[in-house]
C-alpha cells in the first residue's frame, strides 16, 4: 500500500460557433455628441467580461481608448439580433459584428474630420488618444471631441456604423456528414501530474501544465482568468462531479454546493498556463474561442495520469475512488 | 500566465493600441463590491411569486388534477396549467426549423421525467406559493420507465415522448447522424493491431453562482418586460412568442450581465411562464429558481456512451477509426440533437486518419432533460479520444506524446467530415507542453510545424 504518482498527456481541438441555423450577430456602434462611443448588443455577458473584451475591440478599430467606449449588453428594444452567447463564440461573432460597425463609425468621424481640417479623409488617422491628425503632419490635429461636436451640431452627420456577422448554415450531407460546422479551431495540450492512494482510491492532482492555442489574447488578464478557470473545471469534471451516485435515482443526487462536489481551494493543483497565439483568418484580430476548450484536456490528461500512477484505466466520469478501489481488486483478482 | 510570442510571430501583427493589453475590466468593481444589478435586483410593487408543481415519478399519466384547495390558499393569486398555455407544446430551435416541437411548458396528461413543471401556482410570496404548491393533489397512474439508453433503444422500450413516436431522434440521416470517410474496413484489414473501447460519462451541474430566474413588469400598455438571464435573448423572446401566442412587438426582454451560465442559461424554460402569469394577473411576476431547483431541476450536462474502434499500425499511424457516441437527452430535445451532430462532427479528433466511419445517436430517456454545457457535444468526446490515445501508444509501446505528433493534423489535411484543416496548432502546442512538462520527445517531432507536412 502506497502513494503512487503519474503523469498523463491530452491533446485537443475545438471549433468557435456553430452554424446549425446560421450563426449570426449582429452590432450598432454610434458617437455621443462629445465623441464617446456606445456599441449596442444583444449578446450577453456571462461574467466572462464581454462588455470589456467589446469595448477593446471597438476602440482598437474607432482608434480611441477604451474607457471612451460604452457597451450595451442586452435590450432587445435597442439591441441587433445575436444568436447567444454560448459555442465560444461571444468574442469570435460579436467581436466581427463590433468590428463591422466600428469601421463604418470610423469613416464617417473621418469624414467630418477632413471637412473641418480642410484635407480628404483619406489622408487623416487616429492617434489611439482621442485624437484625429493628419498622416506625417501630426501638428494639424483635430480632438474627437470636437469632431463629435461638429457632426450633432453643425454637420448634421451621424457618426454611426452598422455590423453583422453571419456565417451561412451548414446542412450536413446524408450519407458522408459532409459539414462545415465551423470556422476555426482552438487548441491545446495539458499534461498532469498526480498521486493515487492505492489504499484509499483518492486522487490528488499536483500540477497542471496547460498549453493554449487561442487565436489572440485580445486582453491577456482575461484570457488568463477564463484559462485557469477552465482548467479548474477541467479537474473538478475529471474526479470529483455528477449527479447521479446512486444512478439512476436522482433523490440522492447533490441539491447544494455541501452536497455537489466540486474541489475545493485546498484541491487546486499548481496550475501553469501557457498561451500560443496563431491568428484565425476569420476572428476579430485573429481571436478564437477558448472560452469551452480550457475545460477539457484536464480530464483525459488526469485520467492518463492515473493510470500512469496505478496501472488501471477507469473508462467512466468522474474517476472516484471507489472506481478505482473496484478497479485494483479486480486487478488484483485476475 | 505567459504568452510565448515566439510562435507564429511570422503571421501575427503585434503592437496594438488597446488589443493585447491587459486593461482592467471596467465592470469588476460593480460586480465585486456588489452594485451589479442582476434581474432579481429588481422589485416591483404589488410583485407575485411564481413556484412550481413537479412531478415526483420519473413517467406517470397525469388522470386528474385538482387545484381547489390551493386556489383557496391566503395569498394566492392565481393557479395555472396546460389549458391556461395558448401553445403549451415546443420546442427551443423550431426558430430554425430543428423539431418536432416535444416538450410541454406544463405537464399535459402525462409527465416524462422526475421534476418535470405540472402547475404553476402565482401568489403574494413565495411562502405562500410555495405552501399552496404543496395543496394541488395530481392522481398520478406511474407508468414504466427507462433510464439507460442503450435499453431505451431496444424494441419493446417504454416510450419516453410521443411528439417523436420512437426513443431516438430521427435526423435526415436517419436514426444517426453519420460520417463516412474512405474505407474503414479496408483500414481495418490493414492494421497491425486494432483496440476496441467503451466510455461513459453521467450528467454534471453547471453550477452557476446565479440561478435560473427572471422578472416580468406588464409595462401597462400591453407590452411586457422580461429581465432575465438568458444567454439568448431572442431565442428566448422568440419561443415566448410562439409558446404565448404574442406577438414579439409586445415582449421587451432586458438582460445582459448573468453571474455564470456554462450552458446552463440556453433554454427557455422560466420566461414564458412568467410572461404569461403577468398577462393573466396584470401584475409583475418573479420566477427564481432556488438553488434546489437549480442542481435537480434545470438541463444537467447529458451522460454519454461512446465506443472507440481503432486500427494502428506498429509505425504509430492510426489506420482506421470507426466510432458510436450515444448522448442521453432525457425525456425532451432540448439542444441535445444538435449536441449528437457536433459530437460527430468533432470526431475523430485534431488527428488525420484516412478512415474513418462515425455514428451518433440523441436517445431519450425518462431522465433530467439534458442541454447544453461548456464543451457541448466534445468534453466527453475528447475523453474518451484522448484516453484512447494513451491506450493506443501503449499497445504498441510507444511514447504516448510522440505517438500524439504522429498521427497530428495539419494544414490541409483533410478531416472526416470533408473540410480542410486551416490553422493548425496542435503541434506546436505539444511541443511547448513538451518543453514545460519537461517531458522530451524525438528532436523531429521537435521540428514539425502545424504549417506544412514535412519532417
Amino acid at each position: 500500500m502506497a502513494i503512487r504518482r503519474g503523469r498523463g498527456v491530452a491533446a485537443i481541438n475545438y471549433p468557435t460557433g456553430m452554424n446549425l441555423g446560421g450563426d449570426p450577430t449582429q452590432a450598432l456602434v454610434h458617437s455621443t455628441p462629445t465623441g464617446n462611443f456606445m456599441v449596442t448588443l444583444s449578446s450577453v455577458d456571462l461574467g466572462q467580461g464581454m462588455k470589456q473584451i467589446m469595448a477593446q475591440i471597438c476602440a482598437e478599430t474607432i482608434g480611441v481608448p477604451t474607457d471612451r467606449v460604452v457597451v450595451d449588453t442586452a435590450d432587445t428594444d435597442t439591441g441587433p439580433h445575436c444568436m447567444g452567447t454560448f459555442a465560444s463564440r461571444g468574442t469570435h461573432r460579436a467581436g466581427n459584428a463590433v468590428i463591422q460597425a466600428a469601421k463604418e463609425a470610423r469613416q464617417v468621424m473621418l469624414e467630418v474630420a477632413a471637412e473641418e481640417l480642410e484635407v480628404n479623409a483619406s489622408d487623416l488617422d487616429t492617434d489611439g488618444q482621442g485624437n484625429i491628425q493628419v498622416k506625417g503632419a501630426p501638428q494639424k490635429s483635430i480632438s474627437i471631441f470636437d469632431v463629435a461636436l461638429s457632426a450633432h451640431f453643425k454637420r448634421g452627420r451621424s457618426i454611426s456604423g452598422r455590423g453583422m456577422f453571419l456565417i451561412p448554415r451548414s446542412y450536413p450531407e446524408k450519407e458522408t456528414g459532409a459539414m462545415k460546422p465551423s470556422t476555426c479551431y482552438a487548441h491545446a495540450c495539458t499534461v498532469a501530474e498526480v498521486e493515487v492512494d492505492d489504499e484509499t482510491g483518492e486522487v490528488t492532482v499536483l500540477t497542471v501544465k496547460n498549453v493554449f492555442e487561442i487565436g489572440r489574447a485580445l486582453n491577456p488578464k482575461m484570457v488568463e482568468q477564463q484559462l485557469v478557470g477552465g482548467s479548474w473545471m477541467g479537474i473538478s469534471h475529471a474526479l470529483y462531479e455528477t449527479t447521479e451516485p446512486y444512478y439512476p435515482n436522482r433523490d440522492h443526487g447533490g441539491t447544494d454546493f455541501n452536497q455537489y462536489l466540486m474541489p475545493g481551494p485546498g484541491d487546486l493543483a499548481e496550475t501553469e498556463i501557457i498561451v500560443l497565439e496563431r491568428p484565425s483568418a476569420d476572428g476579430p484580430f485573429g481571436a478564437k474561442g477558448p472560452g469551452e476548450m480550457c475545460a477539457n484536456p484536464q480530464i483525459p490528461a488526469v485520467a492518463n495520469a492515473v493510470f500512469d500512477a496505478v496501472g488501471v484505466r477507469i473508462d467512466t466520469l468522474p474517476i472516484t475512488p471507489e472506481r478505482i478501489l473496484r478497479a485494483l481488486k479486480a486487478r488484483a483478482a485476475s | 500566465m505567459e504568452l510565448r510570442k515566439d510562435y507564429f510571430a511570422d503571421v501575427r501583427k503585434d503592437g496594438l493600441n488597446e488589443i493585447g493589453q491587459p486593461r482592467p475590466r471596467l465592470d469588476s468593481p460593480g460586480h465585486v463590491t456588489g452594485k451589479t444589478a442582476y434581474f432579481a435586483d429588481r422589485n416591483f410593487p404589488g410583485m407575485l411569486h411564481l413556484k412550481m408543481v413537479r412531478s415526483p415519478h420519473h413517467h406517470a399519466r397525469v388522470r386528474s388534477i385538482d387545484t381547489s384547495e390551493a386556489e383557496k390558499h391566503p395569498g394566492v393569486v392565481r393557479v395555472l396549467t396546460a389549458k391556461d398555455v395558448p401553445h403549451n407544446v415546443y420546442t427551443i430551435l423550431i426558430l430554425i426549423q430543428v423539431g418536432p416541437e416535444d416538450e410541454t411548458v406544463l405537464a399535459d396528461g402525462k409527465v416524462r421525467w422526475k421534476g418535470e413543471a405540472v402547475v404553476a401556482v402565482l401568489a403574494e410570496t413565495e411562502r405562500a406559493a410555495q405552501e399552496a404548491a404543496a395543496k394541488v393533489k395530481v392522481d398520478y397512474e406511474v407508468l414504466p420507465a427507462v433510464f439507460d439508453m442503450e435499453e431505451a433503444l431496444k424494441p419493446g422500450a417504454p416510450l419516453v415522448n410521443e411528439y417523436h413516436g420512437q426513443n431516438y431522434y430521427l435526423y435526415d440521416s436517419g436514426e444517426c447522424r453519420k460520417v463516412r470517410f474512405g474505407d474503414v474496413e479496408a483500414g481495418f484489414a490493414q492494421a497491425d493491431h486494432i483496440l476496441e473501447q467503451s466510455y461513459q460519462s453521467s450528467p454534471i451541474e453547471h453550477a452557476p453562482t446565479e440561478t435560473t430566474g427572471c422578472v416580468v413588469a406588464p409595462e401597462g400598455n400591453d407590452r411586457f418586460t422580461c429581465y432575465t438571464n438568458t444567454q439568448a435573448m431572442f431565442f428566448t423572446l422568440d419561443n415566448a412568442s410562439i409558446i404565448l401566442q404574442m406577438p414579439g412587438s409586445k415582449l421587451h426582454f432586458v438582460g445582459g450581465t448573468v453571474g455564470g451560465g456554462f450552458g446552463g442559461k440556453v433554454d427557455v424554460i422560466v420566461e414564458p411562464i412568467a410572461i404569461l402569469g403577468a398577462k393573466l394577473t396584470g401584475r409583475p411576476v418573479s420566477f427564481v429558481y432556488s438553488r434546489e431547483e437549480e442542481m435537480q431541476i434545470s438541463s444537467p450536462r447529458a451522460a454519454e456512451k461512446i465506443v472507440i474502434k481503432d486500427g494502428v499500425m506498429k509505425d504509430g499511424r492510426i489506420v482506421a477509426r470507426k466510432v458510436t457516441g450515444y448522448t442521453d437527452a432525457g425525456a425532451y430535445s432540448r439542444h441535445s440533437p444538435y449536441g449528437a451532430q457536433k459530437g460527430a462532427a468533432h470526431y475523430p479528433g485534431p488527428y488525420t486518419i484516412p478512415n474513418v466511419w462515425i455514428d451518433t445517436y440523441c436517445v431519450y430517456t425518462n431522465r433530467t432533460p439534458s442541454s447544453a454545457m461548456r464543451g457541448f457535444g466534445v468534453t466527453i468526446s475528447d475523453f474518451a479520444l484522448e484516453v484512447q490515445m494513451d491506450k493506443l501508444a501503449r499497445l504498441i509501446g510507444m511514447d504516448p506524446l510522440e505517438f500524439r505528433f504522429i498521427n497530428a493534423y495539419r494544414d490541409g489535411d483533410m478531416k472526416a467530415h470533408r473540410q480542410p484543416t486551416e490553422g493548425a496548432a496542435l503541434i506546436e502546442c505539444m511541443q511547448e507542453a513538451s518543453r514545460a512538462a519537461n517531458w522530451p520527445v524525438a528532436e523531429k517531432y521537435m521540428a514539425m510545424s502545424s504549417y506544412r507536412k514535412g519532417a
